[in-house]
C-alpha cells in the first residue's frame, strides 16, 4: 500500500497496530499516518474494522499491541485531559441525557478547559457561543437536545466537538440514520471546520460517493488491514470495488463534483 | 426556566442556576421548621420556647434529657440519614442514567439487612450496641463490593450495574428470609424491627460515627459533581472529553456505596428515599439530572418529616421506613406508568 506524503507534520499515526475485542482480533499490524490539516474518511465493508481503528485513534480502545502516536508521543502514555484538548471525538450515535438543553451540551465540550474553581471563563463563554453560531445552532440553543430531529441532533454535537476547540476532530458514521439531504448537511459542515477553520478531520463512512465528495484522501480496509490509500481518483478503481467489496461496479465522473462516483452492478460471490 | 447568572471573582467562574440554588435554601428552611417542631412534639409536648431554651443550655432538667437525649440525637440521625440516602440516590441514578438505579434496588441495602439480621438471630441477641450496625455496615460495604467486582469490566456500565445489582438484591432477599425463617421468635421479632427501617431509641452513639463519615463522604461527592456531568453522556463521550474513566467511575460508585453503607448502618434500611428523592429534585430544579445538594436535603426534609408524621400524626408510631415506602411505592408506579420523564415540572 501506499502512504502519501503531504507537506505538514504527521499528528496522528498508527503503528504496527493490533486490535482485539477478548480474543477475536479485528485489526492486525497496521499503519497509518494522519498529517496536519488532512481530510481522511476511512472507507471498507461492514466488520472490516474502520470504527474499531477510529476508536483506537481516539485512545477510546487499548491497542493489543503496536501504538498510536499523537504528535509524536504514544497517546496511551498522554494524560487524557491533555489528549482532550488536541484531539476531540464524536462516537458513533451518541446519547444526550434527556432534557438537557444545547446550550448545555456544547458547553460540556469545554469540560477539557476547566477546572473546578473555573468552571466557566470568559473564553468558555465566547467559545460556545460561536460553536453554536458557526454551526447554525444559535436559535435552538435552549431546546432539549431530544427533542430535535436527527440532523439537527447531529449539529448539536458537532457543535460542542467546535467548542471542544481541538486541532483534530475524529468522527464516527456522523451520517447515520440521517436522510440524503441531512447527510450533506453534516458533511458540509465537517468539510468547513476542515476547509475554514484548519481542523485535521477524520471521518468514518459508509457511503463511497459521499466519502470521495468531500475527503481529500480515502483510506480503504478489508479484513482487518488496509488495502488502498490515496486521493479519491486513486482509491475507488473498480478493482478495489471487487477486491474490498466484492462489489462488480463502474465507477464514473460524479457530474457535480468530478470525484468518482460508484455505481453498482451486482455483488461477486 | 433555565434562569442563570454567570459568576466571575478573579480565577472563580461558575454558572448560578437560580432554580438550583432557591431549591436547596428552601429545602434547608423546611428542615430546620420541621426539626424544630419534631424537637418539641412527641409524646411529651414541649413548648417551641422551652425548646429554644433546652437547647441553649438553660432548660429544665427533664425536658433537657427529653430534646438533648431522646429527641435530637434520633432527628440528628433521620436528617444525616436523608442527607446520605438522597445524594447517594442522585449519584447512582446520575451515573447509571437510569432513575432506577438506588441502593433499595441494587441490593446495598438488602446486604446491611443480611448483616444486621445475621448479628441478631446468630448471636441470640446477645450482640446488641453497637454489634449490630457495624454488622449492617460490613454486609452493606460487602454487598456493593461485591456489585463493583462483578459489574467492573475495565470500567463500569450503568445498564450492567442495574441487571448484576438486582440479581444481588434477590439474593440477599433470599438470604435474609432464611435468617428469619431459622430465627427464634423473639430474635426474628427484633431482626423485623430493624428491617423496616426505624429512628427509635436512636443515641448519639449513632449519630457520632455517622456525622463523622459524612464529613469525609458529602464532600467527596460534591467535588465529583462535575465530572458527573460528563460521566452521563456515556464512556466514549466522557473518555473523549478528558475523563480519566475507570478512575472516575470507581470514585463515584465507592462515594455512593460509602453514604449508604454508613446510613443503614445508623438506621435500618430506610426504603425508597434515595430512588424517589433524586427524581423529586431534578423536577423541582430542572435540568438534565438530580442535583446532588438539593437530593441530600430534600432526602433530610422527607426522612426528618416521615418520622414526625409516624410520631405524632399516626396513632401508633410505626418505624419510619413504613411510611416512606408508602410514599415511594406509588411514586415508583407512576414513574413507571408515565414513562418517559420531562425535565422540568
Amino acid at each position: 500500500m501506499t502512504i502519501d506524503i503531504r507537506s505538514g507534520p504527521i499528528r496522528l499515526a498508527a503503528e504496527h497496530l493490533r486490535l482485539a475485542y477478548d480474543e477475536r482480533v479485528v485489526v492486525d499490524d497496521l499503519d497509518l499516518e494522519l498529517t496536519e490539516g488532512s481530510f481522511t474518511a476511512i472507507v471498507g465493508p461492514n466488520g472490516c474494522g474502520k470504527s474499531t481503528l477510529l476508536r483506537a485513534l481516539g485512545r477510546l480502545m487499548r491497542p493489543a499491541s503496536g501504538q498510536v502516536l499523537l504528535d509524536g508521543r504514544a497517546i496511551a502514555r498522554t494524560p487524557t485531559r491533555e489528549v482532550a484538548k488536541v484531539l476531540g471525538l464524536l462516537p458513533q450515535s451518541p446519547i444526550a441525557p434527556e432534557g438537557l438543553t444545547v446550550a448545555d451540551l456544547v458547553a460540556r465540550g469545554r469540560h477539557p478547559h476547566q477546572s473546578w474553581l473555573r468552571q466557566w471563563s470568559r473564553d468558555d463563554e465566547a467559545v460556545v457561543a460561536e460553536a453554536l453560531a458557526w454551526t447554525d445552532m444559535a436559535d435552538l440553543a435552549d431546546r432539549p437536545v431530544d427533542a430535535l430531529s436527527g440532523g439537527q441532533r447531529q449539529r448539536a454535537w458537532i457543535s460542542m466537538a467546535l467548542a471542544q476547540g481541538t486541532d483534530l476532530l475524529l468522527l464516527d458514521e456522523p451520517t447515520t440514520y440521517l436522510d440524503l439531504s441531512h447527510q450533506i448537511d453534516v458533511l458540509e459542515l465537517v468539510g468547513r471546520l476542515h476547509a475554514e477553520r484548519g481542523r485535521t478531520v477524520v471521518v468514518v463512512l459508509h457511503d463511497l460517493n459521499l466519502a470521495a465528495r468531500y475527503a481529500e484522501r480515502l483510506v480503504a480496509m478489508k479484513d482487518g488491514a488496509l488495502v488502498a490509500s490515496g486521493t479519491p481518483d486513486e482509491v475507488l478503481t473498480e478493482q478495489l470495488l471487487a477486491d474490498a467489496f466484492d462489489l462488480e461496479a463502474r465507477v464514473l465522473p460524479d457530474p457535480v463534483a468530478g470525484t468518482p462516483m460508484v455505481v453498482p452492478v451486482r455483488r461477486l460471490r | 426556566m433555565t434562569a442563570r447568572t454567570t459568576v466571575r471573582l478573579g480565577p472563580v467562574s461558575g454558572i448560578v442556576r437560580w432554580r438550583q440554588l432557591v431549591v436547596p435554601l428552601a429545602a434547608l428552611a423546611l428542615l430546620v421548621l420541621l426539626s424544630a417542631v419534631s424537637l418539641g412534639r412527641g409524646d411529651f409536648p414541649i413548648a417551641i420556647g422551652d425548646v429554644l431554651r433546652t437547647l441553649a443550655g438553660l432548660g429544665e432538667q427533664a425536658q433537657e434529657f427529653i430534646v438533648l437525649e431522646l429527641r435530637a440525637p434520633r432527628i440528628v440521625v433521620g436528617l444525616l440519614v436523608g442527607l446520605a440516602l438522597g445524594i447517594a440516590g442522585a449519584l447512582f441514578q446520575t451515573f447509571a442514567r437510569n432513575p432506577l438505579a438506588s441502593p433499595d434496588v441494587l441490593g446495598i441495602t438488602q446486604g446491611a439487612s443480611v448483616g444486621a439480621v445475621a448479628a441478631i438471630v446468630l448471636s441470640g441477641g446477645a450482640l446488641g450496641g453497637l454489634g449490630v450496625p457495624v454488622a449492617a455496615l460490613a454486609g452493606a460495604l460487602l454487598t456493593g463490593g461485591l456489585l463493583f467486582v462483578l459489574t467492573w469490566r475495565a470500567g463500569i456500565d450503568g445498564y450492567r450495574l442495574v441487571l448484576i445489582g438486582i440479581a444481588l438484591w434477590s439474593a440477599m432477599a433470599a438470604l435474609t428470609d432464611w435468617l428469619l425463617t431459622n430465627a427464634e421468635i423473639h430474635d426474628a421479632a427484633a431482626a423485623y424491627v430493624w428491617i423496616t427501617g426505624s429512628l427509635n431509641a436512636r443515641t448519639w452513639d449513632n449519630a457520632v460515627p455517622l456525622a463523622l463519615s459524612l464529613v469525609v463522604l458529602v464532600p467527596l461527592a460534591l467535588a465529583a459533581s462535575r465530572v458527573l456531568g460528563v460521566l452521563q453522556f456515556g464512556d466514549d463521550t466522557a473518555r473523549g472529553l478528558g475523563v480519566r474513566l475507570p478512575l472516575a467511575q470507581a470514585a463515584v460508585v465507592l462515594v455512593a456505596v460509602g453514604l449508604v453503607a454508613t446510613s443503614v448502618a445508623a438506621a435500618g434500611p430506610i426504603t425508597f428515599v434515595a430512588l424517589v428523592v433524586p427524581q423529586i429534585a431534578v423536577r423541582l430544579t430542572g435540568g438534565s439530572r438530580p442535583p446532588l445538594l438539593a437530593s441530600g436535603l430534600l432526602g433530610a426534609v422527607l426522612v426528618v418529616g416521615a418520622d414526625l408524621v409516624t410520631r405524632t400524626l399516626l396513632p401508633q408510631a410505626l418505624p419510619v421506613g413504613i411510611l416512606t415506602a408508602a410514599i415511594g411505592a406509588p411514586y415508583l408506579l407512576w414513574l413507571l406508568v408515565r414513562g418517559r420523564r420531562r425535565s422540568t415540572l
